[in-house]
């Protein structure tokens, strides 16, 4: 950790478009002040390159305070940085040192591919979810909250599902670039819950198939994306949503 | 009209697949290592070679050879099929990508460690399962019986055979502590209250499967076993 500022050695991934192919740039930052964010030292980092004439760093960032799942920076090979359960956006630069060499390079997957720089193309996302990741209810007044009792346990189990923020750092951090994390916790958040039980196998069938429609990999249960996860979605969700598809295949009877 | 979709082609399903097809080759070592482990009783491989005639000559038994070699068959296909598509699905690399700071290196090296098993097991089934299926045990014991533990006691005086049969278990080892709780969490048997229990039992399993068929021409080339 550092306490003065700091001099750093950036390679940050430079790609004009998903046309043609990209390279690891360096850049010599100084000064840098350890309380910065790291989007804040790319800030500064994009400052000096527009006042050089150059094009800045395309990066995705929107909320700045972890809870959007929009900055996507895969770190000196992790992604959101070395640091648990932050994203990059909440990660600052008195977790590295002085001198030290940072490599920046975008999520990397077939199923995301680079838009420009570190932006990736995550609307494989939004499709899974258009697939079925909702619930149909008719509008109306909402119900007294006491119809629908839900067990503690459960309740807690949905809400820790539904804190995924969707940013894909399970995808990017995958060796299989597998999508399993994400889609497991958006089927979760609504298969704990009583509103989601009517659509529960119809849902899991067509999620999983544009999953695969989308071209990720296959899990193989390493545990990295757990491991990653900004918002500690927990594997429980990936056996959870297995287990929801073999009911569904094989013991449901309603075909989708 | 079947109802099953797209059931084993998802891939969900395909790894439903692996994780059966494991759990079931996992069933089988347990047989295999038990009846090898026969040698260790000291009587110059009587007990041991009663138990290979019975597996070789019981028709159910037979009929599980199939089934076990189906298994492995569809294991390592499935296997190949899956790490194609997730070669495709990462089709540029990183640069720097820091796995051990969130898996374990053997949970990455599932196909490494199957293919230097799948190489093992040509040599292995090489030196005792076309001798006792195809050219035929040479000798017979003092009960009468085809003497498989004569074959084992002269293949493992080579000791470059038994420096592979304690890398291969070394693979084997590290192959089902990913594989067996793996296969659980495929499956969906994931549980509070279990989990503990499968994952130790997967360790333990892991461990004793492979150290006592290691231990197997240990014992034999130093002539620790009659």
């Amino acid at each position: 950790m550092s306490t003065g500022n700091m001099n750093l050695t950036l390679k940050v991934w430079r790609q004009k478009n998903n046309k043609t192919k990209g390279a690891l740039v360096d850049y010599k930052l100084a000064d840098i002040s350890p309380d910065m964010s790291f989007l804040e030292m790319f800030d500064v980092l994009n400052e000096q390159l527009i006042n050089k004439g150059e094009e800045p760093v395309v990066f995705d960032h929107d909320c700045r305070e972890g809870i959007c799942g929009m900055c996507s920076m895969f770190i000196n090979g992790r992604p959101h940085g070395p640091k648990d359960l932050v994203t990059t956006c909440q990660l600052h630069m008195r977790s590295f040192k002085d001198g030290d060499t940072i490599v920046v390079e975008p999520w990397r997957a077939a199923a995301f591919p680079v838009v420009k720089d570190l932006t990736v193309d995550r609307s494989a996302f939004d499709r899974v979810i258009a697939a079925g990741g909702f619930i149909s209810v008719n509008t109306g007044n909402a119900q007294d909250a006491n119809n629908l009792p839900i067990p503690k346990m459960q309740a807690d189990a949905a809400f820790e599902a539904a804190a995924c923020i969707g940013c894909g750092a399970c995808v990017a951090t995958c060796k299989n670039a597998s999508a399993m994390l994400f889609v497991s916790a958006k089927i979760s958040q609504l298969a704990l819950l009583p509103q989601g039980q009517p659509e529960r196998y119809r849902r899991v069938q067509s999620m999983v198939a544009q999953m695969d429609a989308e071209g990720f990999g296959n899990c193989t249960n390493t545990g990295a994306c757990e491991a990653e996860c900004p918002k500690g979605i927990s594997l429980e969700n990936i056996a959870r949503m297995n287990r929801d598809f073999a009911s569904a295949k094989f013991i449901s009877e309603e075909t989708v | 009209m079947s109802g099953f979709g797209n059931a084993f082609s998802s891939s969900i399903g395909k790894k439903f697949i692996m994780g059966i097809t494991g759990l079931f080759l996992i069933l089988f070592l347990i047989v295999h290592c038990g009846i090898n482990a026969l040698i260790f009783l000291d009587d110059d491989g009587l007990k041991f070679n009663i138990g290979a005639h019975f597996m070789a000559t019981n028709w159910i038994i037979r009929a599980g050879e199939y089934v076990l070699f189906i298994s492995l068959l569809v294991h390592i296909f499935q296997a190949l099929r899956l790490t194609l598509q997730n070669q495709k699905a990462r089709p540029v690399k990183y640069a720097v990508n820091d796995g051990q700071a969130n898996s374990k290196w053997y949970s990455r090296s599932m196909g490494l460690l199957g293919t230097l098993l799948l190489i093992f097991l040509v040599v292995h089934l090489k030196d005792f399962w076309v001798v006792s299926r195809f050219t035929g045990i040479p000798t017979i014991d003092a009960n009468g019986n085809e003497n498989l533990y004569g074959v084992m006691k002269e293949k493992f005086q080579d000791p470059v055979r038994v420096a592979v049969y304690i890398l291969a278990m070394v693979s084997l080892c590290y192959h089902l502590l990913h594989g067996f709780a793996s296969a659980f969490q495929t499956m969906g048997w994931n549980h509070s209250k279990y989990n503990g229990i499968i994952k130790n039992v997967g360790v333990w399993y892991s461990i004793i499967i492979s150290l006592l068929f290691a231990a197997m021409p240990i014992a034999v080339y130093a002539g620790l076993i009659k």
